[in-house]
């Protein structure tokens, strides 16, 4: 392992990688005086803030809006699950695996926070604060705090949306490490999506048949909240790439799979009218 | 997030230090060279441009996206072959509801091998054969075990290989599919122990970082590394 490699290879798509550095050789100097002093295992740490310090801001605008959109998402999600892990009544989301569950999910919407502050060299308190949230969305979710089954149908949605959100804007991050980060920060959401999908199935009345996986639905939406019929539009989509998934190849692919096999995406814009509707006047996203 | 990158490319290469180079660069090489600590242990990213190997089996040729797309039908057709095994007879002691349940992705498998194959047409690799002896299809633990290991695999494997697509089309597709794989590794992770559907810190040799909320990611040499016991055919992975 090399870091002229390093170098050399950025070298190939930054002609100005040496440019860029030499003028900057306190910050060559830092950095090397730093390997002096720090373990070796750090020192990936210490070259990431190497390219920082030569690049300045390292994220193209476009990359900082998809980031920052992805942390307003984050933000709402987190402050929602912590607020009711809050409330002081236990049967709200009741002890055991039902709170455990809604910790770990809690706990990876903070940690997501956390990373996308830091990618976009956010330091301090949080932009947006529970204050900022209306989660009755104007009351059409009006027991959402007291009613653990209101609880669970807003957290699906959340969670469907999450997936559907960070999909949409991957075409913007292609080719670059960041989409790596995006698309594993994804995935956490649609396994969230699933298990609270099965919570949902256990204890929402009239919803045991909810399955981990978005089910085909005439407008998409398989989850019997009608409320929610924006964060699933187009989710009966049953065409890929201009493939017909039904019945593929002479297969026994039915239309409710071909349409589960494949989560559809949502437009930044389609997202952010969900979101808004739990946002409060003034913080809401543009 | 650069260090990711840069540190999942772990070819050796030292040749540089000893490169003739002037100015600027040569100064920047002394600076190297004089923190060989460093330069020992600082992750080094020259690709691989080693001569081909002569091939038997399916090679996937990463050069361009169809080499990526030929790796995600390997690894559904891995997945596919396995739940329709799976499904044909399944465990005794499963539910009615996971047997259902082990059909839909049976058939959710199934569409994603075939779309593969449809966007592939003529450039497509050909059937893999595959070999699952080392599974018990008539014992749930195992049938469980081997399905999250497949489910969690072919996530990280879908999570690492996103960078390497080009067209927005197979990009977007490729985001749609994960997130389905990932509903599935969750569904079957709480059939085992409920409560571990995205249980990050038990995926860590998969990229994982529970401290970061993220989830698994692999190269594909990985990947196929970790999926070679459950495959005869001989998969070549070249320009990766």
């Amino acid at each position: 392992m090399n870091i002229l490699n390093i170098l050399d290879e950025i070298e190939k798509v930054d002609g100005e990688i040496y440019e860029r550095l030499s003028p900057r050789r306190s910050a060559m100097r830092d950095f090397f005086n730093v390997g002096k002093k720090i373990s070796m295992a750090a020192v990936p740490l210490a070259l990431g803030g190497l390219f920082k310090k030569a690049y300045g801001q390292t994220n193209p605008a476009s990359v900082n809006e998809v980031l920052g959109f992805a942390l307003a998402l984050e933000y709402l999600e987190w402050n929602y699950y912590n607020h009711a892990l809050t409330l002081a009544n236990s049967t709200y989301i009741p002890d055991g695996p039902a709170r455990q569950a809604i910790t770990t999910i809690r706990n990876h919407e903070r940690a997501h926070v956390d990373l996308l502050k830091g990618a976009l060299g956010i330091t301090g308190s949080d932009q947006y604060v529970y204050a900022d949230f209306d989660f009755t969305a104007g009351g059409t979710f009006a027991d959402v705090d007291t009613n653990y089954q209101t609880f669970l149908k807003v957290a699906t949605a959340f969670e469907d949306t999450g997936v559907r959100a960070y999909k949409g804007q991957a075409p913007i991050l292609k080719g670059m490490p960041v989409l790596t980060t995006a698309l594993q920060i994804h995935s956490v959401e649609a396994r969230h999506a699933a298990h609270l999908r099965q919570m949902v199935a256990a204890n929402v009345t009239g919803a045991s048949g909810l399955k981990p996986w978005i089910a085909y639905t005439a407008n998409g939406n398989d989850t019997g909240v009608s409320a929610a019929d924006a964060v699933y539009a187009g989710e009966q989509n049953t065409t890929q790439a201009g493939v017909q998934i039904t019945g593929i190849n002479g297969t026994a692919v039915t239309q409710s799979q071909a349409a589960e096999s494949f989560d559809e995406f949502l437009t930044g814009s389609d997202v952010k009218k969900i979101a808004n509707l739990f946002i409060k006047t003034g913080k809401k996203l543009a | 997030m650069k260090n990711n990158e840069l540190e999942t490319k772990s070819e050796l290469q030292d040749e540089s230090l000893f490169k003739g180079s002037l100015g600027r660069r040569s100064f920047l090489q002394y600076a190297g060279a004089s923190a060989a600590g460093i330069a020992l242990v600082a992750a080094g990213c020259r690709k691989d441009r080693g001569v081909e190997n002569v091939m038997t089996g399916a090679t996937l040729d990463f050069k361009n996206e169809i080499g990526v797309l030929n790796y995600a039908y390997a690894l559904e057709q891995l997945e596919a072959a396995f739940y329709v095994k799976v499904a044909s007879a399944p465990p005794s002691s499963f539910t009615t509801a996971q047997k259902a349940y082990f059909q839909d992705i049976q058939f959710h498998e199934i569409a994603h091998r075939e779309f593969f194959k449809n966007v592939l047409s003529t450039a497509a690799i050909g059937s893999l054969e595959v070999d699952f002896s080392s599974i018990d299809f008539t014992s749930a633990s195992s049938v469980l075990g081997a399905a999250m290991t497949f489910e969690d695999l072919g996530v990280a494997a879908y999570n690492g290989a996103g960078v390497r697509i080009t067209t927005d089309a197979y990009l977007v597709a490729a985001g749609k599919i994960v997130s389905v794989e990932a509903r599935h590794a969750a569904y079957i992770r709480d059939i085992i122990s409920n409560g571990t559907f995205a249980d990050l810190s038990s995926l860590s040799a998969l990229g994982a970082d529970n401290s970061k909320g993220l989830d698994g990611a692999l190269t594909p040499d990985k990947v196929l590394a970790a999926a070679g016991k459950y495959i005869k055919t001989k998969i070549n992975a070249i320009n990766l």
